[in-house]
């Protein structure tokens, strides 16, 4: 079982975190940090592995991490998956963020975190791996893409959304949310070549 | 989200999940699984959501709601959805059946009960025509079997046709990974494994693959003990490969290939430790993994031979490594090497205090209290060291300012602990107690933490009596004056001290040393009164040893507290004597034999002379053999090394000198040895270090002392079991499920239905008794007579009147009578508001589905007789309440039964529903039965009687079952059945058909024959009782004739015929209790004469409620 997947910067700035069992806010929070710490002081060529220990669960969990330029991927799983397996793992989900935004940096996590959560979802699901086959996952990510499109006619989709969003009403929720980044982005998305 | 909270958006993303639009469904979900968990109360509000998206015809939608599903399904989805889900594993896309079977497991977490009707399915999705959706199947089960390998045995032949012909490798790493699981528990599985895996070993480039194969291989192996002539070849090939791993330079591999070494290590030292200067220099690699995998290695590779040069490296490393964590686990592994198995492999416990004193110059360490416990565990253990370890005790005591003089070295100054509490146990063996007296009460040892001051203060009083007792016998008495008035002086600092046991113990020794004083000036000897109140000797105990103490016959600690307790209590849980046992050393009784005659006798000698000695030794026993005893003191190394020993120098011993001298009396000893057998062929090693193979050569390395190691105490009669690791917690411990036992129909999982119907075997059929349809007549009487002692019940006023009406036009009365009866079932609904809100009442349209299952899990109150009726018939009562109002569950469901006897159509949706054939033993008085139909109208041709139930999973809709049986003999057909809506409530009819249009009754009645039909009605509201009139108009054809036939009838919903159960769980019912929502009201019924829970259970039953009746109850 995955018990975690996290991806954060060099910085410690988290990405993206997936938690496949409950923690509260603060947990989580400690846990990404003690994360960071314990994998950023770590030198480039020594092993992926880490004994996680005391973060999440039982002693029997392992870190194991893989380092592109910015981004730190971070898997937390127990005893039952491959080491050297879930190494692999990491290099399908990246190279998958890369097919799916042509040369993924960390702007398109910022921006664009639903969607690498919906390939995460492809290939991993309550922390079991679905599907390992790279082209596979690609297919379903975008044949559901697809269907975002269709449903939403040319450009209704993004002025739709962001009418839904605005009348949410929430009173709490938090004022900056940057409603504008998502009427330029989405229509600017590959299937209309 | 990203640690922050956003369950404030909780219900919005119920709102967004529920949207017709997949892109909003799908940030609904994702937002759901990010955020949503068990304690989410709008879970429930999704019940029905995402029942609708599973079984959306797009299979995105179906796909994003299990995703989010996997991620918060908690106990009560997962048992609504199981069925959903089970379903969906039979898709025919593979997108969706490989989401659906791994969702299953997450099922089966939250809901185990699930386990076994799925299984089947699970294990034919091992063989589906789609990699991915097997790969799903293969990890749910490795999965589940890793947790109980067991029940998955039957299994193994499966997976091991997958694994010989499966390419993909997660598969196959995974299908292994299972296998190392299983092999422990059938060694005959693995012997037939080890060649495919060795095959695979050779065969495969993927190092994944290579890996776990040989960490299968090893699983194997492990299991076959030995026994097995060829599998040191198997060995030899996991050791090999595992080489290449390790000089790797992929540091992944690296540290897998020493992972797996450690895993070997355990039951095949010897090829391990072959493979030690690759280890070694692993623990010069720069990684700290690989460092901390090389230093577990170490730790099983040491013999009695290598330990010293193992340490020595170590300490090199210890050295090297300052200031770093890794440093903490260099210092815990030296130690746990040399105390793993009770000090097995040390054969020179001087060389072993010095490596612990020359630990305690390291700055910073938090593991002071490590060492510390080594100390005192080694200088009480190992009586021959005690003069040694106080010596050097006394130089740690002397030194402490090293010790204490940084704030930062706060960690090491737990030694001084054990430094004091060891000089003054033991200080008989101090050359000058005087001076460690003196050193222990320099104003310095103020600034130590509170508990080793008072140490410090309780051992200067030992010390003191030893001083005392030393100078006792002299006539000039002054070195004792001299102490005390040391003593005098010095203690006022701690009688100052904050910490309240230092001031405490201080203040006493003050006093007495004052008192001790006086004396001494009257030259009274004292010596032995102090001495005496530090005598005794303190021996380990075990860990383990008061849980071992077994609980003495008679007491019973649930036994009512205030009665005497028995006798045997106290007097069994002492351990009564303090019995030394001898440590254990099987090894070392075979190197007895190998010993001579007359050395054996001469030692025999000694022992007894010891034995004799010791008081402790009473139950000495031929088995003292296990004494550690060497070969005796005329082997001199013992003098050479306390002479080398430089104790009179402030400073700290070095361990090193310790391996040369060991090296040197090793081969001594060697040497003497083959002097006294020549037949055993001995070579000579100049170096010990080179590999000896056998056991033999351990053997030949004799302590250096002779070392007792006294066995830590236990409880004479300790119960050996040792099964307290277990974890009762552990969520997998619910999946202990034997899945190869064919599924009872108990086991089916729950399935939505309109009504639970319930399917009763045609023998028990034929036990019906009363039932109406078959002896209306007789039936009818007898409603009316519960009709009759039901209204005295309630309303005695309007009893007589009614009794009359009764017995003449039952039908109209009944339908007066009902609004009546409304009022009334309002009062008692108001009467059981407790018990009504534990149910957590809902209305038809709450979205929280109640299928059988609920009842099943309300089953779980044994001895509620009535918490299941309600839900297994699940109906709705108007009339019920004059209608015989109780009829033993059973016939009810005969009486259900008897319904679909005449007609099968109905059954189709009540197929699995007879797991909820309550198992529930009633102890209490039996209910009398009761049934959930009511009449409705009846003539000479026919009767109806009718059931009102709300629509689970349709909101605002409630169903009405009608049962109609003809009583005619002659053929009924066309039945037309009409209601007339009211604003409330308006019967659905199909698409065109007119407001006031009839519906058809979907089939005919011959003679004697009933059959039931259902009708929806669509309600507005569910605060207003109803009544609807309607009519039924039917052709009855007889063989000459047909007429045209009608009845009226009016068909009444009360409120509680909307109520549906939800459970309701202890903490929503605490809140509830809480919230002071809950209102109770009274009214005094007169002339009830049946019991209680009978009259409750009435309520409850026909009127919706059930459930945590119980407790209320019982209130």
């Amino acid at each position: 079982m995955i018990k975690a997947i996290l991806i954060f910067n060099n910085h410690g700035k988290p990405r993206l975190s997936k938690f496949y069992e409950h923690y509260t806010e603060d947990t989580e929070q400690q846990i990404i940090r003690e994360t960071f710490h314990l994998v950023s002081k770590r030198d480039e060529n020594v092993c992926n592995f880490l004994e996680g220990g005391l973060l999440i669960g039982g002693s029997e969990n392992k870190l194991i991490y893989r380092h592109y330029a910015t981004l730190y991927f971070v898997f937390c799983v127990d005893s039952s998956e491959s080491e050297l397996g879930i190494l692999d793992l990491i290099q399908v989900f990246v190279e998958t963020l890369d097919k799916c935004f042509e040369n993924v940096c960390e702007l398109d996590l910022i921006f664009h975190m639903d969607k690498v959560h919906n390939i995460l979802a492809e290939m991993v699901m309550g922390g079991m791996v679905l599907e390992t086959n790279m082209s596979e996952i690609i297919t379903q990510a975008e044949a559901q893409t697809k269907m975002e499109k269709s449903e939403a006619g040319i450009a209704g989709a993004p002025a739709r959304a962001v009418s839904a969003v605005k009348n949410m009403n929430l009173p709490e929720m938090p004022k900056n949310i940057n409603i504008g980044d998502i009427s330029i982005k989405v229509p600017n998305l590959p299937s209309f070549k | 989200m990203l640690g922050y909270d956003v369950s404030w958006a909780a219900f919005n993303i119920v709102e967004v999940m529920s949207s017709s639009k997949f892109t909003y469904k799908r940030i609904g979900y994702l937002a759901a699984s990010q955020c949503f968990h068990e304690g989410t109360d709008v879970i429930m509000l999704t019940t029905n959501q995402i029942r609708k998206d599973l079984s959306s015809p797009n299979q995105y939608d179906t796909g994003v709601a299990l995703t989010g599903l996997s991620c918060f399904v908690t106990p009560d989805l997962a048992r609504d959805l199981a069925n959903d889900i089970m379903t969906l594993m039979s898709h025919t896309k593979p997108y969706i059946r490989k989401k659906a079977v791994l969702i299953m497991y997450k099922v089966f977490l939250k809901y185990p009960e699930s386990l076994r009707p799925a299984f089947p399915r699970l294990k034919e999705k091992l063989e589906d025509p789609d990699p991915g959706v097997q790969s799903a199947a293969v990890n749910v089960i490795c999965e589940l079997a890793r947790r109980n390998p067991k029940n998955y045995l039957s299994l193994a032949p499966l997976f091991f046709k997958l694994m010989t012909s499966s390419t993909n490798n997660w598969v196959l790493i995974k299908i292994i990974k299972l296998f190392g699981a299983l092999t422990p528990l059938e060694p005959r599985l693995g012997k037939k494994l080890i060649e495919p895996l060795t095959n695979l070993i050779h065969s495969t480039s993927a190092m994944s693959l290579l890996y776990e194969c040989v960490n299968t291989v090893i699983a194997v192996l492990i299991s076959l003990s030995s026994g097995m002539p060829n599998h040191s070849a198997s060995i030899q090939l996991c050791v090999q490969k595992l080489r290449i791993l390790i000089e790797d330079s992929d540091q992944n591999l690296k540290y897998l290939g020493l992972l797996a070494m450690s895993k070997i290590l355990k039951t095949h030292p010897k090829s391990v430790q072959s493979h030690k200067d690759l280890i070694l220099q692993c623990l010069d690699d720069k990684d700290e993994s690989i460092r901390l995998r090389a230093l577990d290695l170490l730790y099983g590779m040491v013999s009695k031979k290598n330990l010293m040069e193992i340490v020595k490296k170590l300490m090199l490393h210890v050295d090297k490594a300052e200031g770093t964590t890794y440093r903490d686990e260099l210092l815990t592994k030296i130690i746990d090497i040399c105390s793993q198995s009770n000090y097995q492999y040390i054969t020179n416990f001087e060389w072993y205090i010095s490596i612990l004193v020359e630990l305690t110059r390291l700055e910073g360490t938090r593991h002071g209290h490590l060492i510390a416990s080594q100390m005192l565990d080694v200088a009480i253990r190992v009586k021959a060291i005690r003069g040694f370890a106080v010596a050097q005790m006394a130089t740690l005591l002397d030194n402490a300012h090293l010790l204490t003089g940084n704030t930062q070295r706060n960690g090491i100054c737990e030694v001084l602990y054990a430094a004091a509490w060891i000089c003054g146990e033991f200080s008989e063996h101090l050359e000058d107690p005087m001076q460690t007296l003196e050193a222990m009460l320099r104003p310095k040892v103020a600034t130590l933490p509170g508990h080793i001051q008072a140490v410090y203060v309780q051992n200067a009083a030992k010390l003191f009596a030893t001083v005392l007792q030393k100078h006792e016998g002299e006539t000039d008495s002054q070195v004792a004056q001299e102490t005390s008035q040391l003593l005098i002086e010095r203690l006022p600092l701690f009688v100052q001290s904050a910490n309240l046991e230092v001031q405490e113990r201080a203040s006493c020794i003050i006093q007495l040393v004052k008192y001790i004083q006086k004396l001494q000036q009257k030259n009274v000897e004292v010596a032995d009164e102090v001495t005496a109140l530090f005598a005794g000797e303190l021996n380990p105990v075990a860990p383990k040893a008061q849980k071992k103490v077994p609980i003495p016959e008679g007491l019973d600690l649930d036994a009512w507290i205030n009665e005497p307790p028995s006798e045997s209590e106290s007097e069994d849980e002492k351990p009564k004597s303090k019995a030394v046992f001898a440590k254990e050393e099987p090894k070392h009784s075979r190197r007895h034999t190998e010993v001579d005659e007359k050395e054996l006798a001469r030692r025999r000698e000694v022992r007894k002379q010891e034995q004799a000695n010791n008081p402790f030794y009473i139950k000495a026993s031929p088995s003292s053999q296990k004494v550690f005893d060497a070969p005796g003191v005329e082997h001199i190394p013992v003098v050479q090394i306390d002479l080398s020993v430089p104790l009179k120098v402030p400073g700290m011993p070095m361990s090193d000198q310790y391996v040369k001298l060991e090296e040197e009396r090793r081969q001594k000893d060697k040497a003497d040895k083959k002097k006294k057998d020549k037949k055993k062929k001995r070579e000579k090693r100049g170096k010990g270090r080179k590999a000896d193979s056998g056991p033999e050569s351990e053997e030949d390395i004799t302590p250096a002392q002779q070392v007792d190691i006294v066995t830590e105490e236990m409880p004479e009669n300790a119960l050996p079991s040792d099964d307290d690791d277990k974890d009762p917690n552990d969520p997998h411990k619910a999946l202990d499920i034997d899945l190869d036992k064919p599924l009872a129909d108990s086991e089916k999982l729950p399935v939505r239905t309109h009504r639970p119907e319930v399917l009763k075997s045609p023998a028990e059929d034929r036990e019906n008794e009363s039932i109406p349809q078959e002896s209306k007549k007789k039936s009818s009487k007898e409603k009316k007579e519960k009709k009759k002692d039901k209204e005295k019940d309630r309303k005695r006023s309007k009893e007589e009147k009614k009794k009359k009406k009764k017995h003449k036009e039952v039908e109209e009365e009944l339908m007066e009578s009902q609004p009546e009866e409304a009022v009334q079932s309002e009062d008692t609904k108001e009467m059981a508001v407790p018990p009504t809100s534990a149910e957590e009442v809902t209305a038809p349209s709450s979205t929280a589905a109640v299928d059988t299952s609920s009842a099943a899990a309300a089953e779980s109150e044994p001895d509620e007789p009535k918490d299941t009726e309600p839900e297994d018939t699940k109906s709705s009562k108007h009339k019920k309440k004059k209608q015989k109002k109780e009829k033993e569950e059973k016939e009810k469901k005969k009486k259900k039964r008897h319904h679909h006897h005449h007609h099968h159509r109905h059954h189709s949706d009540g197929g699995g529903e007879d797991s909820v054939q309550n198992g529930t033993v009633e102890d209490e008085e039996p209910l009398p039965p009761m049934s959930n139909y009511s009449l409705l109208a009846e003539n000479s041709y026919i009767k109806m009687v009718y059931d009102i139930q709300g629509n689970h999973q349709d909101e605002s809709k409630v169903v009405v079952s009608v049962i109609f049986e003809n009583k005619s003999d002659s053929f009924l057909k066309s039945m037309e059945f009409n209601v007339l809506d009211s604003l409330n409530s308006k019967l659905q009819r199909p698409d065109g058909a007119g407001p006031h249009d009839g519906l058809t009754v979907p089939f005919q009645l011959p003679p004697g024959v009933s059959n039931e039909a259902r009708f929806v009605f669509t309600v507005q509201s569910i605060v207003m009782p109803q009544k609807l009139k309607g009519t039924l108009t039917f052709i009855v054809k007889s063989e000459e004739s047909s007429t045209h036939e009608k009845l009226d009838f009016k068909l009444h919903f009360t409120c509680t015929s909307y109520l549906i159960t939800t459970p309701c769980y202890s903490d929503a019912y605490a809140k509830l209790l809480e919230s002071g929502d809950l209102k109770g009201s009274s009214l005094r019924l007169e002339g009830v004469n049946m019991p209680f829970h009978h009259l409750l259970a009435r309520i409850c039953f026909h009127h919706h409620f059930s459930g945590a009746l119980t407790s209320q109850r019982s209130l």
